[in-house]
């Protein structure tokens, strides 16, 4: 299956891997709260249970091991107390690890003096906060151009910097109120351009939306992804929202107890969970938000150029056995869609041209359209649906069918554990099964109709 | 049995403060020719005016931090306290209470700042303070006496003594109170420790600090009243000699101009922590500001339509 987040963001992209292409890399990191840390860590690394640990300290974080590539978004998933917002607040040092290594673009975070880790954190990491973490008594532009004060720009080249930054989260025009006048988003989108101003490659990100309402919440994913794939900015986000973390996320990290459960593409935590926790946790997600057209389009067989005639379009469709077939031109582009009656009927009249059969009316999608919107238009043409690229070149086709299939969160067999039965949706063997009977019958009815 | 023993607590304090006296005396008297220097700067400072003159520039003060109402109160105060001829002893008290104030701040904010720093400095303050504060005031006027003789000096160093405590205690509690997700931004930014203290613990805890302040000042007024025993001067001494005398009549004009003071003080200062909205300085800044905002950016109309599709419902989202 290809990946639709090299399609969808460019930025995100991971054909070349090597040392330079890591941000942030986390090595076996610990975290024990309490009096004996150091101890409860040799312990819990000798195998020792979260609870067995229990009277010598909190152990918020265990063995966490992961490597965040650049331009990656990163999601850290779990639910509270799963210890999520410790790892983020090791990542850039706000709280020591007990054990283990964190390194952002090579540089240590880890056992270095605080002077280190202020330079540190001034050049390659900043930080959004959940409760957006403004200081109340400056203007947005002052907070916006916070990152850059410290770092001793001077004030008119940070505040021109900053002004600019405003601009392109959409807060023209706020710039000298302070932050108590600005609604909880708006605020928010104070805290991402304090960040993003501050230039650092890497942004942490922790649970930047969760006091937000939902509406507002959305369209700041949405607008995150647009500014990450602008700026390639590489983001560590933290959020207990499946959903968000299935829609933000290039990579998820599920967290449990304090480790990583699972680390994987959100496909991958969706059709294949590690263990019956995760799959237990997938259970509600809107799967519609994750899978996009290119992850249930087929290749495109049933299609054929428009210069083969009537009688080429029938055998093509029995070849592949579809009683639709779409119809390409010059350079694969899309002209449209011919049903097996009108060719057949071109054929048994001697017609030549196949052109007069297409009909135009085919809905085109882009590779990362949402599948959530797709069953709208396969309903209203009855028409296979074209994915098409930029140059409405046909890369794919997804039939009908394919859609029902993918949509359901029913199972295509028996119904236990919805999850685990599932992964049928995303199978083209049993899709093209179905497919296959469907039309073959369709097929058989309608010739012996003709005759 | 417990009556036969009789520890000697006060004995070993005397020998304490008389090795003290023998040994550090050089110290003191640098303390007590500093302290009575500044005293008497302030004081002259009060004094030497036309009553007409302070009484303006405070009812000044009092107009610009709280309004109108603040300063015509002040105004009205103020020429009782003349009326009654107190107004010489009512500068002396206030010049004793704004030394030992400001004495008093420069030791309390810094303590507490470093208290809220550390949580060992904290558990040893804490009982340290507790102790200061419940100790009968008169007790402070003895070593006092002894350390720095009769005057205005001891009155001074036993009230920063008694007052002290709740401007470290509310400097500890506002700094330890301020958001902790803001501290860590500023950390998470890379900003040190003291900028980190400047830039937004001490601005923040501020209500907070001004509140201690304002404690600070009312302690020591109170308490610059009973140094009057030592020989401090001002409104006290009439108190204390109306006390020896059982003048009702002169206790009575000396103890309403203490309370003029007060409620003087106590406005102001509170005001100090909170500019209300409708003081004249807070009008002020807030003009200033939405007049730069309105010079720095006029934004385009697609700017605008732009906020107004994203943020379509700010107040709900507020909650």
């Amino acid at each position: 299956m290809t990946e639709p987040q090299v399609i969808a963001r460019p930025g995100g992209a991971d054909e070349t891997r090597g040392a330079d292409d890591i941000a942030v890399r986390v090595e076996h990191l610990t975290k024990v709260f309490g009096r004996r840390p150091l101890e409860a860590a040799d312990r819990l690394a000798a195998g020792a249970s979260r609870e067995d640990v229990a009277k010598l300290g909190t152990a918020a974080v265990i063995d966490a091991s992961f490597e965040v590539r650049r331009g990656e978004i990163f999601v850290v998933m779990g639910l509270s107390g799963s210890g999520k917002s410790t790892l983020i607040r090791m990542l850039n040092g706000l709280l020591d690890a007990t054990h283990g290594i964190v390194e952002i673009d090579g540089e240590r975070v880890t056992g270095v003096d605080a002077k280190r880790l202020r330079a540190v954190r001034r050049s390659q990491v900043s930080m959004v906060f959940q409760h957006f973490a403004l200081l109340p008594h400056r203007t947005v532009l002052d907070n916006v151009a916070y990152g850059l004060e410290i770092q001793g720009v001077d004030r008119e080249r940070r505040l021109e910097l900053a002004r600019d930054v405003v601009r392109r989260v959409g807060l023209s025009g706020w710039e000298e109120r302070l932050p108590s006048e600005l609604s909880g988003g708006m605020q928010q989108r104070v805290g991402i351009a304090r960040a993003l101003c501050a230039d650092t490659p890497v942004l942490l990100m922790d649970e930047a939306f969760s006091a937000l309402d939902p509406l507002i919440r959305r369209e700041m994913q949405e607008q995150l992804v647009e500014l990450q794939a602008e700026l390639g900015k590489t983001i560590v986000f933290i959020t207990h929202d499946l959903n968000e973390a299935m829609f933000l996320g290039d990579r998820i990290a599920v967290m449990r107890d304090g480790r990583i459960v699972q680390i994987g593409s959100p496909e991958e935590i969706l059709t294949d969970p590690a263990n019956d926790y995760v799959a237990q946790f997938v259970q509600d997600v809107d799967r519609t938000r994750v899978l996009t057209a290119a992850s249930v389009m087929e290749p495109p067989a049933a299609s054929v150029p428009v210069t083969v005639g009537p009688r080429g379009a029938l055998r093509a469709m029995r070849d592949v056995q579809s009683s639709t077939l779409l119809v390409t031109g010059p350079g694969r582009t899309v002209l449209g869609a011919v049903r097996d009656r009108d060719v057949l009927r071109a054929v048994q009249s001697g017609h030549r041209e196949l052109r007069p059969l297409v009909d135009a009316d085919v809905h085109r999608v882009s590779p990362d359209t949402s599948l959530a919107e797709l069953p709208e238009l396969a309903v209203t043409s009855g028409l296979p649906i074209a994915v098409v690229d930029g140059g409405d070149r046909l890369l794919g086709v997804i039939p009908r069918v394919m859609l029902l299939a993918a949509l359901g969160n029913v199972p295509t067999e028996t119904s236990e554990m919805a999850i685990v039965d599932l992964p049928p949706a995303l199978d083209p063997a049993i899709v093209a099964q179905t497919l296959d009977d469907a039309t073959a019958r369709f097929d058989s009815q309608e010739v012996s109709d003709a005759r | 049995m417990l009556d036969d023993i009789r520890l000697p607590l006060g004995d070993w304090v005397e020998t304490g403060v008389d090795w003290i006296t023998d040994n550090l005396a050089v110290l003191f008297d640098v303390i007590r020719t500093v302290v009575g220097g500044v005293f008497d700067v302030v004081e002259m400072a009060f004094t030497e005016p036309p009553a007409i003159v302070m009484i303006a520039v405070l009812a000044l003060v009092a107009l610009l931090v709280r309004g109108w109402r603040m300063g015509l109160g002040t105004v009205l105060g103020l020429v009782v306290i003349v009326l009654v001829d107190q107004w010489d002893n009512a500068m002396a008290t206030l010049a004793l209470t704004v030394v030992a104030a400001l004495l008093a701040l420069l030791l309390a904010i810094p303590l507490g700042i470093w208290a809220a720093r550390s949580d060992t400095v904290s558990a040893i303050v804490r009982p340290v303070l507790d102790f200061l504060q419940t100790m009968p005031a008169f007790v402070y006027l003895i070593p006092a006496i002894i350390l720095f003789g009769i005057g205005v000096v001891p009155g001074i160093i036993a009230t920063i003594a008694f007052a002290m405590a709740p401007g470290v205690r509310l400097t500890e509690l506002g700094i330890r109170g301020v958001n902790r997700e803001i501290v860590e931004a500023g950390a998470a930014f890379g900003a040190s420790p003291g900028r980190i203290l400047r830039q937004i613990q001490l601005p923040l805890a501020l209500p907070t600090i001004m509140t201690g302040v304002n404690q600070i000042i009312m302690l020591s007024l109170s308490m610059v009243v009973i140094a009057a025993m030592v020989g401090a001067g001002g409104l006290g001494q009439d108190i204390v000699q109306a006390l020896q005398r059982i003048d009702v009549g002169l206790g009575f004009e000396a103890g309403l101009s203490v309370v003029i003071l007060a409620i003087v003080l106590d406005r102001v200062t509170n005001a100090l922590g909170s500019l209300q909205a409708h003081s004249p300085v807070a009008k002020l800044r807030s003009r200033r500001r939405s007049a730069a905002a309105a010079a720095a950016s006029a934004p385009s109309p697609h700017d605008v339509a732009a906020v107004a599709s994203v943020e379509t419902a700010p107040a709900g989202s507020g909650r």
